[in-house]
């Protein structure tokens, strides 16, 4: 008897040696995430942790990369940069990752940026501010529309309405302050005069006293550039003070329920966005459709919560990874960094990446549209 | 500037005021009966918009926000009964420590039970687009509604602590725990209570304020830091003049907005604080005699 039993026991161990040797040889492809879940931006890291894990679902579902399942490893930074440099250095040295996605922030991605450049690990940041991706590191590529298309988007459209003076206020982190400098960058081209500029905490829970001020200059619309929920206190604020004139604001607004915390206050508010937040209304034609209204359908059926532009950003982030990879010369992080640099005519959630060793965005103008808010609904303006 | 400018900014510093008043009073009613500084003040205000928020989805909103006031109100009950009663032999500094811990664990419970996404409470008259006009100055009627809470609420306050007898055990608590022991009074009775008031009026606050701040899981921490240099600036100890001071500090911030660019609002509450603390430790409305006494 105890012969049978120490023969069994021999050939477990003997099996389990095997399994592991099999498992060894079948590697993961490691993707690192650094996604702000919890915090002041949980508003865009939540929705982008719940895309990557959904789409990293599905892509094993379909049988991986070249046979390879994919491993995601998400990280909370809760928005904090010193957070979000640890984990980093946790991904690339301890657990080896291929690639790190996110963070959702620029303050945090700024200061990651030399870090992933000096590990050599590609980053795909989730984070709009055009520094990321100006000057270029060979490294370093992000998803998001530039700043630069969004503020030039908004001042098309102020030419086309015939407003020459306005006031812009934004919120004091890395996007606000961002998106105001590149305003101040083109207004002049547009032939528009910047009357005002105010910067607000990002902890704002009344701005009547800033928009006093500027009513008092004369202006003819406000742009509000922003990512935090302050996005709907200006709108109402407004209201308040009896202010008819346009507001415009960024691409930070595309989440509806900053629209329905503003409520009736949100009617009207001009802003520059990707398609996704108006998939079913797009044409036939129009070739990102089918991606983003399959996306938008999968997530709205997941999660039972109405699609964002930002889980969209963290969806072209993996899928861009997942498409390089299957066109990569070698898997592993140069070769996924030489494949990502070469994506051309790729149709993802925010527009078509056409990728160069110039250009670590790869969208263009065309993907940005301007949008606004009719009957508590996004909607195409015009 | 002209005179409705004028009264627009005074309106825009009282809003604000009144805000950072509702969690003074809340540090003021508990630091009076403990001691103890409870950082856990600003997720009461969030807890009662959230709640109000969320029972508001199927009942009118006056029940709704009766129902998040006694909900916060028994949460802060359980708290005290929980954590701070069983660990009155901690120093004070150690309870303090204690109830930072406490608002990063609502938080966290808040995250979970709702989720990051911001909420409004509907407006109480009218919406997001109504305005009132006084003397040209254009105000939501929201505002209104909190000028008039804040000013309700003083008032009983006031009545409460001065002419009933819980409300006179209640200071006499504050002023000397084992003298009011000796007198029959309940003391860790009070402690209770004051933290269901407190927890009760951060919850009312929450509500009137949640149309025009917007109810965030996370709104508490900066809450509770304004409200703590407001409970400074007035006097630890009083809530009466946790108000004033709260209206004034509001003010102060909406005229240098006026002036100077608004990211240097902060930077004004918080050098006015310095010089307050340099020059009178009591606070502006607070007695020098009195703070003597006080542990802190």
């Amino acid at each position: 008897m105890n012969k049978i039993l120490k023969g069994l026991l021999v050939l477990t161990l003997i099996a389990s040696a095997m399994l592991t040797g099999c498992t060894k040889e079948e590697e993961t492809i490691k993707i690192g995430a650094l996604f702000a879940v919890t915090g002041g931006a949980s508003f865009l890291g939540a929705p982008e942790a719940k895309t990557a894990e959904m789409v990293v679902e599905n892509i094993n579902a379909a049988g991986g990369i070249n046979g390879k399942k994919i491993e995601l490893i998400i990280k909370d930074t809760a928005a904090n940069p010193e957070k979000a440099i640890s984990f980093a250095k946790q991904l690339i040295e301890e657990d080896k990752v291929i690639a790190i996605i996110g963070p959702s922030t620029s303050g945090e991605t700024m200061q990651i940026k030399d870090l992933c450049q000096s590990y050599g690990t590609p980053l795909l940041s989730c984070a709009a501010a055009e520094a990321i991706v100006d000057p270029v590191a060979s490294y370093v590529f992000k998803t998001p529309q530039k700043d630069s298309y969004v503020a030039k988007w908004i001042f098309t459209t102020m030419n086309e309405m015939g407003i020459t003076k306005i006031g812009i206020i934004g919120a004091n982190t890395g996007f606000g302050n961002a998106g105001l400098g590149q305003l101040e960058k083109y207004a002049p081209d547009f032939g528009i005069e910047i009357a005002a500029k105010e910067s607000y905490d990002k902890a704002s829970t009344d701005l009547t006293a800033v928009l006093t001020k500027l009513n008092a200059r004369d202006i003819e619309a406000i742009v509000n550039w922003s990512i935090v929920p302050a996005q709907s206190i200006v709108p109402k604020n407004m209201k308040q003070l009896g202010m008819e004139i346009p507001l415009f604001q960024s691409h930070g607004f595309g989440n509806i329920k900053y629209a329905e915390a503003a409520g009736a206050a949100a009617e009207g508010i001009i802003f520059p966005a990707g398609q996704l937040l108006v998939a079913e209304k797009l044409p036939d034609s129009h070739p990102q459709k089918k991606v983003l209204v399959a996306y938008k359908t999968a997530y709205e059926q997941k999660f039972n919560e109405p699609v964002s532009g930002f889980g969209g950003y963290a969806y072209d982030a993996v899928m861009l990874i997942a498409q390089a990879l299957k066109n990569a010369k070698s898997m592993d992080r140069n070769g996924l960094r030489d494949a990502l640099e070469s994506i051309s005519g790729f149709a993802g959630a925010s527009g078509v990446f056409n990728m160069s060793a110039t250009d670590h965005n790869g969208l263009n103008m065309s993907s940005c549209e301007m949008l606004t808010v009719k009957n508590g609904q996004f909607d195409l303006y015009k | 500037m002209a005179l409705n400018q004028i009264l627009q900014y005074i309106f825009s510093g009282i809003t604000v005021g009144s805000i950072y008043a509702f969690v003074a009073i809340g540090y003021n009613i508990i630091y009076n009966s403990t001691g103890i500084i409870n950082f856990a003040q600003g997720e009461f205000v969030m807890l009662g918009g959230m709640i109000a928020y969320t029972f508001s989805n199927f009942m009118p909103l006056l029940p709704a926000i009766i129902a998040a006031i006694l909900i916060t109100a028994a949460i802060g009950g359980l708290i005290e009964n929980v954590f701070i009663r069983r660990m009155r032999k901690t120093s004070v500094l150690g309870m303090i420590v204690i109830t930072i811990g406490l608002s990063i664990l609502i938080r966290e419970f808040a995250l979970s039970i709702w989720d990051e996404q911001i909420r409004a409470l509907r407006f109480f008259t009218g919406n997001e687009i109504s305005s009132v006009n006084i003397l040209g100055a254009r105000i939501s009627p929201q505002v209104l509604w909190v000028l008039g809470v804040t000013l309700v609420l003083t008032a009983g306050l006031y009545f409460f602590l001065k002419f009933t007898l819980t409300g006179q055990a209640m200071r006499a608590c504050s002023e000397n725990p084992t003298a009011a022991k000796l007198c029959g009074i309940r003391t860790d009775r009070m402690v209770s209570l004051s933290f269901m008031v407190s927890a009760g009026i951060g919850a009312l606050g929450g509500c009137v304020v949640s149309p025009l701040t917007q109810t965030h899981y996370a709104m508490g921490s900066d809450l509770a830091i304004k409200g703590f240099t407001v409970a400074i600036l007035g006097g630890l100890g009083n809530p009466m003049s946790a108000v004033a001071a709260g209206i004034l500090l509001g003010l102060i911030e909406a005229f240098s907005i006026s002036i100077l660019p608004m990211a240097y609002k902060d930077v004004i509450s918080i050098i006015i604080l310095l010089i307050v603390l340099v020059a009178r430790p009591s606070g502006l409305f607070g007695s020098r005699s009195a703070s003597a006494l006080k542990d802190y």
